[in-house]
């Protein structure tokens, strides 16, 4: 399996789409749920300038640290838990495979 | 009544534009936006953010672009209605559009350009149950005076300026009780914020709670109390007047949806011949709008208002014909007044 990963994305009815991810076009977890036609927003496009694409890391990858930026994002999203994360500012990559996310609720 | 030749509803790059071109066929614009300033998301979202793919310029902030585009469209004195949102249009017997917004401004035009980018820009509301039951009784998403809350307790969400501020201000002799929610130790306020809300909450004035959240509401007719979830002793209701969750902005396609347009997915279906929608008159350019191969880019956007303002040319003049000059050979002629 070159360039391609497995992750998979639980939406907001439960429902499990198991995606295969190109690691090799500088995608993030936003897009690839965008390009999946899945219930996410990316309002600000990916700078981690909204909190529109926050999802919950389900399983123990190891992940690159929060930025402040992101951080402070997280602030303006709901129900943050300790998993919670911006989708893109998670970069797909190899180490990535087997990435297992759920999106969070969003607001009214 | 405002009168004008072309309304545009949103002032962000795109709308800005609109004048600059519309100006060159002597056709006036105003401008319609929610924010209180103009630039859109450029402004709201990403001012000090750069933009790589401006034609010219390889890089330019977003804040410093929509600076140039207001200078450019200046000489055609554009009108703006800000702060407001474009709320109801409705025809008159001249075959003019009226145009009225949430504060009961009224513009009239016989053509509409909808350059709403993601729509207009409104609280975040947290999905709190039965939230939307208290609305205007007990929850606010904006204060808009702080006397109303005059010896009442108050929660706040949140964790930036703005709740920081708002807690400091209420806590400050306005509210009887301030308790501030957020959701971590840390705040992305300024610092002298930040520091003066620790300082309050050591003497006692400002109830802190962080690792924390607001997760459910309860009352009557009026909000009573509302149930935190914390991270280090469970949840705890606390008694409360009011409740005011500041979580930022987040734009919303709003009033327009009901505006009889084909909508798809959030935005505005186009023809792609001059921008204009299933409504004869009105047009809709940039991030709103949508058609086969649609790109939601700013440089596309400003295609966009040059084609539409010419078809809008035809439709004000049918009469008149419509020859392409130059800005090179002939400059550019603003308005008087």
């Amino acid at each position: 399996m070159d360039n391609t990963i497995r992750v998979s994305v639980t939406d907001r009815d439960g429902q499990v789409h198991e995606l295969d991810a190109p690691t090799d076009m500088g995608m993030n977890m936003m897009e690839l749920c965008k390009s999946a036609e899945l219930p996410v927003e990316g309002t600000c496009g990916g700078m981690a300038m909204c909190a529109s694409c926050h999802m919950y890391v389900e399983s123990d990858h190891d992940l690159p640290e929060k930025s402040d930026d992101e951080e402070d994002m997280l602030d303006e999203a709901f129900f943050v838990e300790d998993n919670s994360r911006l989708g893109c500012q998670l970069h797909l990559a190899n180490e990535l495979d087997g990435l297992k996310v759920k999106l969070a609720p969003v607001g009214n | 009544m405002i009168q004008t030749d072309i309304l545009i509803i949103g002032a962000g790059p795109c709308g800005l534009f609109t004048v600059f071109e519309a100006g060159l066929l002597k056709l006036r614009c105003h401008l319609i936006d929610a924010l209180p300033q103009p630039g859109g998301q450029c402004a709201e979202i990403y001012p000090k953010k750069p933009i790589y793919d401006i034609p010219a310029y390889p890089s330019i902030l977003a804040g410093e672009l929509v600076d140039r585009l207001m200078e450019q469209a200046q000489p055609f004195k554009p009108g703006f209605t800000l702060g407001e949102r474009a709320e109801q249009i409705e025809k008159d017997d001249e075959d003019q559009f009226i145009v009225t917004t949430n504060r009961g401004t009224q513009h009239r035009a016989p053509i509409i350009a909808i350059a709403g980018g993601l729509g207009c820009f409104e609280p975040r509301k947290p999905p709190v149950p039965q939230l939307s039951d208290f609305e205007d009784k007990g929850v606010e998403y904006i204060i808009k005076d702080p006397e109303f809350y005059r010896d009442k307790k108050v929660v706040i969400s949140g964790g930036g300026d703005s709740a920081l501020d708002w807690t400091i201000f209420l806590a400050e002799g306005v509210a009887s009780e301030v308790t501030l929610v957020h959701r971590r130790k840390e705040f992305r306020g300024h610092l002298d914020s930040v520091q003066k809300v620790m300082d309050l909450a050591a003497a006692g004035r400002v109830k802190l709670m962080t690792d924390a959240e607001v997760i459910a509401v309860d009352g009557d007719d009026h909000l009573k109390s509302v149930e935190i979830k914390t991270k280090a002793d469970g949840n705890h209701t606390i008694a409360t007047d009011h409740w005011v969750p500041l979580f930022g902005l987040s734009p919303k396609l709003g009033p327009i949806a009901d505006w009889n347009l084909n909508i798809t997915k959030n935005a505005v279906e186009v023809d792609t011949f001059d921008y204009s929608t299933n409504v004869p008159g009105v047009y809709a350019i940039g991030d709103i709008n949508t058609y086969p191969g649609k790109l939601k880019l700013i440089l596309c956007g400003f295609h966009e208002a040059t084609l539409m303002v010419q078809s809008a040319f035809k439709r004000i003049y049918p009469d008149k014909n419509l020859v392409l000059k130059y800005t090179t050979v002939n400059g550019v002629n603003g308005f008087e007044g």
